[in-house]
């Protein structure tokens, strides 16, 4: 079971009291209805499934019930940092390997 | 080849067991094929196998960053059913099942397909509903499927608790009398073999780190750890790194990657007759010749490359089994592993041709792709030799997701299978 912190509760907690809600950084569309059916492919079904560093959403659910964003190795499974939702996408990581 | 047979067994016992002769050869590969298949499991060996077999390209090569079936292949709990939903699924997967009916014979080689028998529990209402609603609906498809009631249920399968005070009661089950198990190792073997007789070269420890393509942007090659091999069509049948390969292609794929877990107990005398599931609490169970219960679980909640899994994943599923089978409860686990599925955001395979000239892609069986195996293998072959989908693959496209023609067995089983 993985330890994740949230950044809310500002503590690790075990992973059962999270869900994880997937790749984050997609941008939903401001004007859906208008978007091609190419767009709207990438946007709701493609995704970059990276074996390596992945930008992913979580909840703490049996918490404070906030999506924050993490980032994590897919490999080791180890979290590299986790950051409040809205925030940037981090353009250094801390301590990554690559 | 030498063909396997009581003949052979009684001549190599006069001869000290000398004569049998390896099972496939493993060739320093080539400079160029005709067609490359990336992966090395029972799908991958299958596709060789049926491109040799029915088409007569046999100027093949097959790539394994690994072992031959060291991945999904020999991961999985074995289960082999054909009950879906939809009549695109009901197709292939039944394509499949009858080609398991016969298949230790087509390739003389025994892969110990069981038909014991596939039974799905119904635990309340809701899942009265959706297991009938598979009943009929396979059975418009010509698919065996009936309704049992929870007497019917324990007689078929003994150890059950249908208990009304059961925390997970068993109102019902839907039963696939044809449905049951298979060795998962000799499915992979048996296809090496008979593909390697026929001239393919299986080349293991061969990982594809790069896809070439030409100006005019077909394929014309992969780049590998053993150096770059050529081949203007190459089917990628990598499982949970499908979409890594597929990147190196320049085709973003709708796939994630979870870990999958299975595990087994110590061996017993035999006690559970078929292969047990139950979606909602997410457990499955049989039994193995060897004796051994074998478990699947469900899959972790994220993307992982990793092979493993939470342990409290498999605590769930143990927990579950334990309800149903309470004759189970001081059993002791003897092993567990995880394996990596791709999941597609409709839970049903992508088979297709993709917008790389040359390059064919069979992916996206999630936790559910061994049943599939041969039947997978057989229409990827007839895709790839006619550069054409066979009718029963023609709506497992990778365009669907933008079209919207999805075959959405996610939504029909409430599970990914």
């Amino acid at each position: 079971m993985l330890l994740i912190r949230c950044p809310y509760c500002e503590e690790e907690r075990p992973e059962l009291e999270f869900r994880n809600a997937g790749e984050a950084h997609i941008a939903r569309s401001t004007n859906i209805a208008g978007e091609s059916d190419d767009d709207f492919e990438k946007f709701f079904f493609i995704r970059s499934n990276p074996k390596g560093v992945i930008y992913e959403r979580w909840r703490h659910i049996h918490g404070c019930a906030r999506f924050f964003n993490a980032v994590r190795d897919t490999v080791t499974d180890k979290f590299v940092m986790t950051y409040k939702a809205g925030e940037p996408k981090p353009a250094k990581l801390p301590g990554a390997s690559k | 080849m030498k063909k396997y047979s009581v003949f052979a067994i009684a001549r190599e016992a006069m001869r000290g067991h000398k004569g049998w002769e390896e099972q496939w050869t493993s060739p320093e590969p080539k400079k160029e094929y005709d067609v490359i298949i990336v992966g090395a499991g029972g799908h991958g060996l299958a596709t060789a196998y049926y491109l040799a077999t029915e088409h007569g390209i046999t100027n093949v090569a097959v790539l394994e960053k690994g072992w031959l079936g060291g991945g999904n292949t020999g991961r999985n709990t074995t289960i082999i059913r054909s009950n879906y939903l939809y009549d695109e699924s009901a197709g292939i997967y039944d394509h499949a099942l009858k080609l398991w009916d016969g298949l230790s014979q087509e390739l003389n080689y025994n892969v110990m397909y069981s038909a014991r028998g596939v039974m799905m529990l119904a635990h309340n209402v809701h899942d009265v509903q959706v297991l009938k609603r598979h009943v009929h609906a396979n059975r418009l498809n010509g698919i065996d499927n009936e309704w049992l009631t929870p007497e019917q249920a324990k007689e078929f399968c003994p150890p059950l608790n249908i208990a009304r005070e059961a925390r997970y009661p068993v109102v019902g089950a839907a039963l696939q009398r044809r449905g049951g198990t298979a060795r998962h190792d000799a499915v992979a073997w048996g296809y090496a073999r008979g593909a390697s007789a026929r001239g393919v070269h299986i080349i293991q420890n061969c990982e594809v780190t790069g896809v070439k393509r030409a100006a005019n942007g077909a394929v014309s090659g992969v780049e590998t750890t053993r150096g770059f091999i050529g081949a203007k069509k190459i089917g990628v049948v990598a499982a949970g790194h499908s979409s890594v390969i597929m990147n190196m292609a320049g085709v973003r794929m709708p796939l994630e990657s979870y870990p999958l877990q299975a595990l087994v107990s110590e061996p017993v005398k035999p006690v559970v007759p078929c292969v047990v599931m139950s979606n909602t609490v997410h457990a499955y169970i049989s039994q193995s010749d060897k004796g051994e219960l074998v478990i699947g679980a469900g899959t972790d909640q994220y993307v992982s490359y990793s092979q493993t899994g939470g342990l409290h994943i498999l605590q769930h599923t143990l927990d579950a089994i334990c309800e149903m089978f309470p004759i189970f409860t001081r059993m002791k686990m003897l092993r567990s592993w995880g394996g990596i599925v791709d999941v597609t955001p409709d839970r049903s395979p992508i088979l297709a041709k993709t917008p790389v000239k040359g390059l064919y892609v069979n992916c996206g069986w999630g936790t559910g792709g061994f049943k599939a195996t041969p039947g997978s293998g057989n229409v990827f072959a007839h895709t790839i030799a006619k550069d054409d989908p066979h009718p029963i693959n023609a709506p497992f496209t990778l365009e669907r997701f933008r079209t919207g023609r999805l075959i959405d067995e996610a939504a029909a089983a409430a599970v990914a299978h």
